[in-house]
C-alpha cells in the first residue's frame, strides 16, 4: 500500500511486518516517534508483541537480550544519548551473538546540546561487531528492517544490525513508502528459530565464563560472522528484489560511476543530494559519480577497491569526526584502497543538523575535478562550509 | 570438554553444570565449623552464595562443599554463635 510517511513510522511499519515479538524501548530525540507508532499499534491490536517501557537504553538492550534467547524477535530504536548509554550492552549483544535489529536516527552526541542529525553515534559504535547499514530514504529504512532480520537470524551470522536513518532529515520528513502486503514479508523472512533456545528441558547457561583458553576462539566466530554476512546481505537483497521488487546496490551502490573523473563516497541521506549533482554535472559533461556507502559494517573493502580502477579522484563525505588523522569514512575507504591507486580528500560537513545542500555538493564536485586536473590534492580533510572568514566558503 | 575450534557451539553457551567447575581452588581462606558451637540453626546454609553449606537431612551439623565453597566468609559473618572460623589456607 503506497503511504505518506516519515522513516521513523517507516521502521516502525518494518517491526510490525517482521512479527516483532519483543519491543523494549527508552525515547530519545530524534528516535521517539518509532516507540510512539508502536506502542499505538501494540494498543491497538494491529501488532501482537510485548512493548516493554524501559528506564533506561542501557535496560531496553538488556532486556532484549534476554528476550531473544528465549526465542523471540527482538526491537529496539535509539540515538545519541541513548545509544551511547546502550553501549556496553551493545557489545554484549554481540558476544552472546543476539540478532537484535534497531533502527538509529542519527544524531549528535554532546556537549554542548544539540539534538539534530549527524553519524557520530553510530560511527562511534562501529567496533561493537554490529552490523551497521546507512540508508537513503524511508522506503529504504522499511525495506532494510526486513533485510536485517533476514539476515542477523542467519545461524550463520546470528549478529545484531542497527538500520541507519538520518535524524530528522528522514526521521521526520514525509516521504512516499510503500508499505508491503504482510503476506509477502511472510514469504520473505521466516519465523526466528534460534539453535539454543532458553528451554526447561534442555539444561544450559547463557553468558557464563569464557576463559582465555576459548575466548579468542569465539571472537574469531564473531570475525567470520562478519565475513559471512557480506555475501548474506546480497542473498537477502536479492530475495527482497524477488518478491518486492526493489533493491539498493548491495554494500556499495556505483551511481554513474563510469569513466568519472572524480568520484564521492557518500552514506546516508546525504548520497540522494549528490546522486542529484552528480546527474547535473553530468549535463554539462562533467564526469563525476557517486558511491553509495550503504553498509559500512563488515566494511566493503573489495567493493571500495573497485573505486581505485574507476576513478584517480575519490573524495569521501564524513558526517561526523573522528579525533585523529581524517574521518572515519575517509580512512576506512584509504586503507582500503591500494597506496597509489588514487587522490583521496575528505570532506566534513553536515554536522549538528546543519543541511548538507547542493551547492555544497557542487562545491565539493568541483574541488575534485580541480584535483584530478592537478593530480594531487591541496589539503587532506576539509571542513565545508565552515566560517572561518577566509571566503573559501 | 572441547578439543578444537569445531567443537565449540556457535554461540557461547554450556551445557555443563556449574558442579563441574572446581571453584575451591579460588580460596585463599577455608571456613571450619566447630560442632560444639553450632546450634544447626542453618543460617549459614540459608546465606552461602554458592550452596556449598551442605545439609544432607535436618538435624544434621552443616557438611562444608571444600570444592566449590571460594572462601567468602559470609557463613562465618552470619553464624550468630561464631562457630564459623576463616583459616588461611596453607600452600
Amino acid at each position: 500500500m503506497i503511504d505518506m510517511m516519515n522513516a521513523n513510522y517507516a521502521a516502525a511499519h518494518a517491526a510490525r511486518l517482521a512479527r516483532v515479538d519483543v519491543a523494549a524501548v527508552y525515547p530519545i530525540t530524534p528516535q521517539t516517534s518509532i516507540s510512539e507508532k508502536l506502542a499505538e499499534m501494540v494498543q491497538k491490536g494491529e501488532m501482537d508483541a510485548k512493548f516493554m517501557m524501559m528506564e533506561s537504553e542501557h535496560s531496553a538492550m538488556s532486556a532484549l537480550i534476554g528476550a531473544s534467547y528465549v526465542g523471540a524477535r527482538t526491537f529496539t530504536a535509539t540515538s545519541s544519548h541513548g545509544l551511547a548509554l546502550m553501549h556496553e550492552m551493545l557489545m554484549w549483544a554481540v558476544g552472546a551473538r543476539r540478532p537484535i535489529v534497531m533502527p538509529v536516527a542519527a544524531r549528535t552526541i554532546g556537549g554542548p546540546w544539540n539534538i539534530w542529525g549527524e553519524h557520530q553515534d553510530v560511527i562511534t559504535e562501529r567496533d561493537t561487531g554490529w552490523l551497521q547499514i546507512f540508508c537513503e530514504n524511508n522506503q529504504e529504512v522499511l525495506d532494510t528492517v526486513l533485510m536485517a532480520y533476514r539476515v542477523a537470524e542467519d545461524p550463520e551470522v546470528m549478529l545484531p544490525i542497527m538500520v541507519i536513518e538520518d535524524g530528522f532529515i528522514l526521521s521526520h520528513t514525509v516521504d512516499i513508502v510503500d508499505v508491503p502486503e504482510q503476506e509477502k514479508v511472510d514469504r520473505f523472512l521466516p519465523p526466528f528459530t534460534p539453535e539454543y533456545p532458553v528451554d526447561v528441558n534442555r539444561p544450559m547457561r547463557h553468558g557464563g565464563l569464557v576463559m582465555p583458553d576459548w575466548w579468542t576462539e569465539f571472537r574469531h566466530r564473531i570475525y567470520q560472522s562478519q565475513e559471512v554476512a557480506r555475501a548474506k546481505l546480497l542473498e537477502a537483497e536479492k530475495a527482497f528484489e524477488e518478491i518486492f521488487g526493489r533493491s539498493y546496490g548491495g554494500m556499495m551502490e556505483y551511481y554513474r560511476c563510469d569513466d568519472a573523473d572524480a568520484i564521492l563516497v557518500v552514506a546516508g541521506s546525504a548520497a540522494g543530494t549528490a546522486k542529484e549533482v552528480a546527474d547535473r554535472f553530468r549535463e554539462e559533461g562533467k564526469k563525476v559519480g557517486v558511491a553509495k556507502l550503504r553498509v559500512f559494517r563488515p566494511f566493503p573493502a573489495a567493493e571500495v577497491r573497485r573505486l581505485g580502477d574507476m576513478s584517480s579522484t575519490i573524495g569521501v563525505f564524513d558526517r561526523s569526526y573522528t579525533f585523529g588523522d581524517g574521518g572515519a569514512m575517509f580512512n576506512e575507504v584509504r586503507s582500503a584502497l591500494q597506496p597509489g591507486d588514487s587522490v583521496l580528500k575528505d570532506y566534513v560537513g553536515g554536522l549538528g543538523g546543519r543541511d548538507v545542500t547542493v551547492k555544497n555538493m557542487e562545491w565539493i564536485f568541483d574541488d575534485l575535478l580541480r584535483i584530478s586536473a592537478a593530480g594531487k590534492a591541496d589539503r587532506t580533510v576539509e571542513w565545508i562550509g565552515l566560517k572561518d572568514g577566509t571566503g573559501r566558503w | 570438554m572441547y578439543k578444537t575450534y569445531k567443537d565449540l557451539p556457535a554461540e557461547p553457551v554450556a551445557f555443563q553444570s556449574t558442579e563441574d567447575v572446581m571453584t575451591g581452588n579460588w580460596r585463599s581462606i577455608r571456613p571450619v565449623l566447630d560442632e560444639n558451637k553450632c546450634i544447626r540453626c542453618y543460617m549459614c546454609w540459608k546465606f552461602c552464595p554458592d550452596m556449598s553449606m551442605v545439609v544432607e537431612k535436618e538435624g544434621d551439623y552443616p557438611r562444608i562443599d571444600l570444592d566449590h565453597c571460594k572462601g567468602c566468609g559470609i557463613c562465618s559473618n552470619e553464624c550468630p554463635r561464631g562457630a564459623i572460623r576463616m583459616e588461611r589456607e596453607i600452600l
